[in-house]
């Protein structure tokens, strides 16, 4: 198995119809039971009360809107390399999962933020790259919907993932430059000291591993969708032509 | 290549409607911000550099869709694609030519309107030099911006949209390394950023949008 097989649309939209129903179910057993454990199961922490356990969204959402871009990026090359037509297909369908994984992270984390520093927003610099990030994938999505030729659009939109990508963590460090702000240092991290506690640490990871998985599966059916709406458009092409 | 960008020059500065109106825009822009947040002097001078950068930025951005849309529009860009010359090297006199009529003329009126400002005298060496190192990098990065859009109707608001966010950091480092200098502060270091970026976008981005050309010319 390897991933060239499926830059044949036919087989992929086989292999993908038999393993769907599974990754829904398995999304199911791991999100559902992490968020039901974070929320009702682990004790208010200190100084923060019961508003700690937005962390269960707030972490794995942003965790999935970082790595999305990452998934487009390497999906953007894998098809200006081999011109894998699934593979632009899925960044395509990852860029709207991303854009409201941002979102999410960003409102979640402003909500968070009104009780506990006081303010719903700062120009704090990993605030501030969030909504970069989130106007990254707005110009992505909008250069996509722009261009009628759907090869010209795949090959416009990798080059702006790759090119967006440099000047994102261009951006990602030029804020550092900024006097440090409000938000709190990596909540999982190599380095053991920065924990979170072990009672949140559990079902923090079971959390995140439920948002990838939901990541995956939303990217799939996006991904079928897409190649479908494109199957419509030869048959309609094809009809016009009869 | 000098002939390309001897004939765009000319272009610009004789076929009229672009060359003098980014200025304009640039004095409006300034002109704009006192009326927004009123006329006191200190709070004026505060803002003064990161105003400053914004209004160039901003009329930098508004000329980016004549680069590449009438060469396209009339098959310039065809004939050029097809002669002897790289596009590669096409694009970067097309982004060296956007500096001069764009980037260099902002660079040199900015000090007067940096008195409309009330920036700090010891500030105006500053203020050039930061926008002396910095347009280049704006008119590069809308280089490759105006070369992705080129097919697209209207998409004028589309390149704006695009553009912008590849601004930042450049936009960052500048006013930054302004703001620090008009304090007195050491700025050497977003000083050597924004050169950083400004050469990195000069030697990579015209290869980048040469390659985007050929995709929208295929």
């Amino acid at each position: 198995m390897s991933i060239w097989e499926y830059a044949n649309p036919k087989k992929f939209m086989e292999t993908t119809e038999k393993v769907l129903p599974w990754l829904v179910g398995l999304t199911a057993v791991t999100i559902l039971p992490g968020l039901l454990w974070g929320f009702y199961l682990t004790p208010e922490a200190e100084n923060f009360g019961s508003s700690v356990k937005i962390i269960y969204i707030h972490v794995p959402s942003a965790f999935i809107a970082i790595n999305a871009w990452l998934m487009m990026l390497v999906a953007s090359l894998i098809w200006l390399v081999r011109r894998h037509h699934v593979s632009v297909l899925a960044a395509k369908a990852a860029a709207a999962i991303g854009t409201v994984m941002t979102l999410i992270a960003l409102i979640s984390g402003a909500v968070w933020g009104q009780p506990m520093w006081g303010t719903w927003w700062a120009w704090d610099p990993r605030l501030t790259s969030f909504l970069v990030l989130f106007i990254f994938y707005l110009g992505y999505m909008a250069l996509w919907e722009a261009i009628e030729s759907p090869d010209t659009a795949a090959d416009l939109t990798s080059i702006l993932c790759i090119v967006g990508s440099v000047f994102a963590l261009l951006s990602r460090y030029a804020v550092n430059f900024w006097p440090q702000g409000l938000h709190q240092d990596a909540s999982l991290s190599v380095d053991k000291a920065e924990h979170v506690a072990d009672v949140y640490y559990w079902p923090l990871i079971l959390c995140i591993a439920g948002f990838v998985l939901l990541f995956v599966t939303l990217v799939l059916y996006r991904t079928r969708t897409e190649v479908r709406a494109r199957r419509l458009k030869a048959l309609e092409a094809r009809e016009r032509m009869a | 290549m000098i002939a390309l960008l001897l004939r765009d020059l000319r272009l610009a500065v004789r076929a009229g409607g672009g060359f003098g109106l980014g200025l304009v825009f640039f004095l409006i822009v300034t002109v704009l911000v006192p009326f927004g947040v009123g006329p006191e002097g200190a709070l004026l001078a505060q803002i003064a550099p990161g105003i400053l950068w914004v209004a160039a930025l901003l009329a930098c951005l508004l000329s980016l869709d004549r680069i590449f849309a009438l060469d396209y529009e009339d098959g310039t860009i065809d004939l050029l694609a097809t002669s002897p010359l790289p596009l590669e090297g096409v694009a970067a006199m097309k982004g060296l030519a956007h500096w001069l009529t764009t980037g260099l003329p902002l660079t040199l009126v900015a000090p007067g309107l940096a008195v409309l400002l009330n920036m700090p005298a010891g500030a105006y060496s500053w203020l050039l030099l930061t926008l002396l190192i910095g347009t280049p990098a704006l008119s590069f990065i809308g280089t490759f911006g105006a070369a992705l859009t080129v097919g697209v109707k209207r998409g004028g608001l589309l390149l704006s949209l695009l553009v912008l966010p590849l601004y930042m950091p450049t936009l960052l480092f500048g006013a930054e390394a302004l703001r620090r200098g008009a304090e007195g502060a050491d700025n050497t270091v977003p000083l050597l950023m924004l050169a950083g970026i400004t050469l990195g976008t000069i030697g990579l981005l015209p290869f980048v949008a040469a390659q985007v050309l050929r995709i929208n010319l295929r």
